[in-house]
């Protein structure tokens, strides 16, 4: 096999220009796939945890019907502190869960005694609310870093708009189940940075404080917000806690709970799904690259050495030694152009993050993009350029393998 | 007992319109160690007759017997394998391998066909290089030598795995007489040292003189026979 390696080798240091041409393609193909996966991996990563680290949580669960009607914020369709015990105590028990944090949802009237206008607000327990969305807390550009009872935190927009700063006194009025309409009086603690997806522009308040507002002697839940130890393993904690839920009915024998992932519930899952689909049509093109260019180069090297395989062959070379001998050519060049694309690629991945590339997703303004390089993207692109090349080599070097000696000998 | 035995072998080579018989009915037998020559005219069937003993290709009718092994039975792969333990080829242009040294050259057949261990290998690349006069070249490349010296090392790796035969298609058309001579020479040579048969083809009237038995062809057919003693017939 060394010396299969040495032949091939030296094969593609003789026709230098043509190797070098090749594997600058190759290498040109896995810089531009590996700079584009890790830009595109690192957008989609970064915002996924924008939305779930800074106010969605990983997963969610609600009152079934709760998300079907989630614009209007519905109060008759918060779970009950009964059912809500139901859920605290599975998700205590669960060993992916991290945190979880229930939020009591509702809309209201904002007013600072001059002005009034809409908000939308989550009561929430503020230490499990900054350990499920961690984010939560940057998030908050003035002000406190904390959420007492009596205190609110406003969407920036909101302040803004209504000339409220930290401090200031404000009072939301609500109206509740019944009918009622209630209200208090908040302190401003902090103003929050609008985040672009559900939830984005919404208040906090500490949950005792929604629940007065809302005339509840004891807390109602309309979400609770889950954050998981293993982001990688959504999919199968959403299903486990399907499962566990699964067995609660209402009265009437109908599920009590529904649980739904961020996908479900933010639009920035589309996007996400279009950039994993924009990622494979790069790597298809890699490999039509890689498929062509080597193709090529080996169809002109078989052509350019029959009367080298008529020799070969005619001094009792075996078809399979002169088939692996063009295989390893096109794989040599595979890894060539692999190898050199994956040290280009992350150099280049390297500069963008020296240089350092800012963007604004939605009311996010100077998002500061990470480039980072996936070592299982890295493993992937390489053995998908490595296999390609070797698929190409295989056809001409059947044909090398096939050939007649004798007919390879009279080749001029 | 022959180490080729030939008997009624023809050879016709088909098109759509035409069929060519480039060898009609040939009856001989070659010794072993002996010093051969196939002469006649271009198109006297000289290198077909070559290549059908060199189980490059087969014959259309007749029996060809090389070593004990009939040519017309071997497969793909047994031909090759055939080729690489009985056989060796030095041909008109030399065929070297050009991203080989000339020591890889030779070591060439001894690692990619008869698979033989390093040390031996080496033993034996030292001493066809010796016998070939090229003990001081090993490390240059095909380029880099001349004409006489690259047929030098064709010999070399025709000879390197001890085969029953070595076979030469016009080896000397592309050298001139004196380096003709000399290679004729050292193949001779190579014969009395080795006990190796040599059979090789050619049309040059001078060369064929050194041959110990001359077989005339024309027109696919054998015209004469002429013994010229030799340790094989002697």
């Amino acid at each position: 096999m060394r010396n299969l390696f040495k032949i091939a080798i030296r094969n593609l240091i003789r026709y230098q220009r043509r190797t070098l041409l090749t594997a600058s393609l190759i290498t040109i193909g896995v810089v531009f796939v590996l700079v584009f996966v890790s830009v595109s991996g690192s957008f989609k990563t970064m915002i996924t945890g924008q939305i779930t680290d800074s106010m969605m949580g990983h997963l969610q669960i609600h009152r079934k019907g709760y998300v079907a009607s989630i614009d209007n914020l519905p109060l008759n369709l918060n779970m009950k502190p009964k059912a809500y015990r139901i859920i605290q105590q599975a998700l205590a028990a669960d060993a992916q869960v991290e945190a979880f944090s229930p939020r009591l949802k509702f809309g209201g009237m904002f007013s600072n005694f001059t002005e009034t206008t809409n908000i939308r607000l989550n009561g929430v327990n503020p230490e499990a609310e900054f350990i499920t969305v961690p984010l939560l807390s940057s998030r908050i550009i003035e002000g406190k870093q904390t959420l007492g009872k009596g205190e609110i935190l406003i969407p920036a927009l909101l302040a803004k708009g209504m000339k409220v700063k930290p401090g200031d006194p404000v009072v939301i009025v609500a109206t509740n189940a019944d009918g009622s309409v209630n209200g208090k009086q908040f302190v401003v603690s902090g103003i929050l940075e609008s985040a672009t997806g559900p939830g984005g522009r919404d208040g906090y308040v500490h949950i005792e404080d929604a629940a007065d507002v809302l005339r509840m002697t004891e807390a109602e839940v309309s979400e609770v917000a889950i954050r998981l130890k293993d982001f990688g393993r959504l999919d199968d904690a959403v299903l486990q806690l399907q499962n566990k839920t699964a067995g609660e009915v209402n009265p009437q024998g109908q599920p009590m709970f529904e649980v739904h992932s961020w996908e479900d519930l933010s639009p920035f899952f589309n996007i996400a799904r279009m950039i994993d689909v924009m990622t494979l049509f790069i790597r298809i093109m890699l490999i039509a690259i890689v498929l062509i260019s080597i193709m090529n180069v080996m169809i002109m090297a078989v052509y350019e050495r029959i009367r080298e395989i008529g020799t070969i062959a005619a001094i009792g070379t075996l078809p399979g030694k002169i088939r692996s001998m063009f295989i390893l050519e096109g794989f040599c060049m595979g890894v060539v152009g692999a190898a050199a694309g994956v040290a280009i690629g992350a150099l280049v991945i390297g500069i963008v993050n020296l240089i350092g590339i800012r963007f604004n997703f939605g009311q996010q303004k100077g998002l500061l993009l990470k480039a980072t390089l996936d070592p299982v993207d890295l493993l992937v692109v390489s053995v998908i350029v490595i296999v390609v090349a070797v698929l190409a080599s295989l056809q001409p070097a059947v044909k090398a393998s096939r050939m007649e000696p004798i007919d390879a000998l009279r080749h001029v | 007992m022959a180490l080729i035995t030939a008997a009624g072998v023809s050879k016709d080579y088909r098109t759509e319109e035409v069929t060519v018989q480039a060898l009609r009915g040939l009856d001989f037998e070659i010794e072993p160690a002996s010093f051969v020559s196939f002469v006649g005219p271009s198109g006297s069937g000289k290198t077909t007759l070559l290549n059908l003993i060199g189980c490059l290709d087969k014959p259309t009718a007749g029996k060809l017997t090389v070593a004990e092994t009939d040519v017309a039975l071997l497969g793909r792969k047994e031909s090759a394998s055939f080729r690489g333990k009985h056989l060796g080829f030095i041909f008109q242009d030399f065929n070297m391998i050009p991203v080989l040294t000339v020591y890889e050259n030779i070591e060439y057949p001894l690692i990619m066909v008869q698979n033989i261990e390093p040390r031996e290998r080496k033993e034996r690349i030292s001493r066809m290089l010796a016998a070939v006069g090229m003990a001081d070249q090993g490390g240059k490349y095909p380029h880099q030598i001349s004409g006489g010296q690259k047929q030098r090392v064709a010999i070399a790796r025709a000879l390197v795995t001890n085969p029953a035969l070595v076979l030469a298609d016009e080896p000397t058309a592309n050298l001139d007489s004196q380096t003709a001579y000399a290679v004729i020479g050292l193949m001779k040579k190579m014969r009395d040292e080795l006990g190796t048969t040599f059979i090789f083809s050619t049309h040059d009237t001078k060369i064929v003189g050194e041959a110990e038995v001359i077989f005339r062809l024309e027109d696919g057919q054998l015209t004469g026979k002429e013994l010229k003693g030799g340790p094989a017939h002697a």
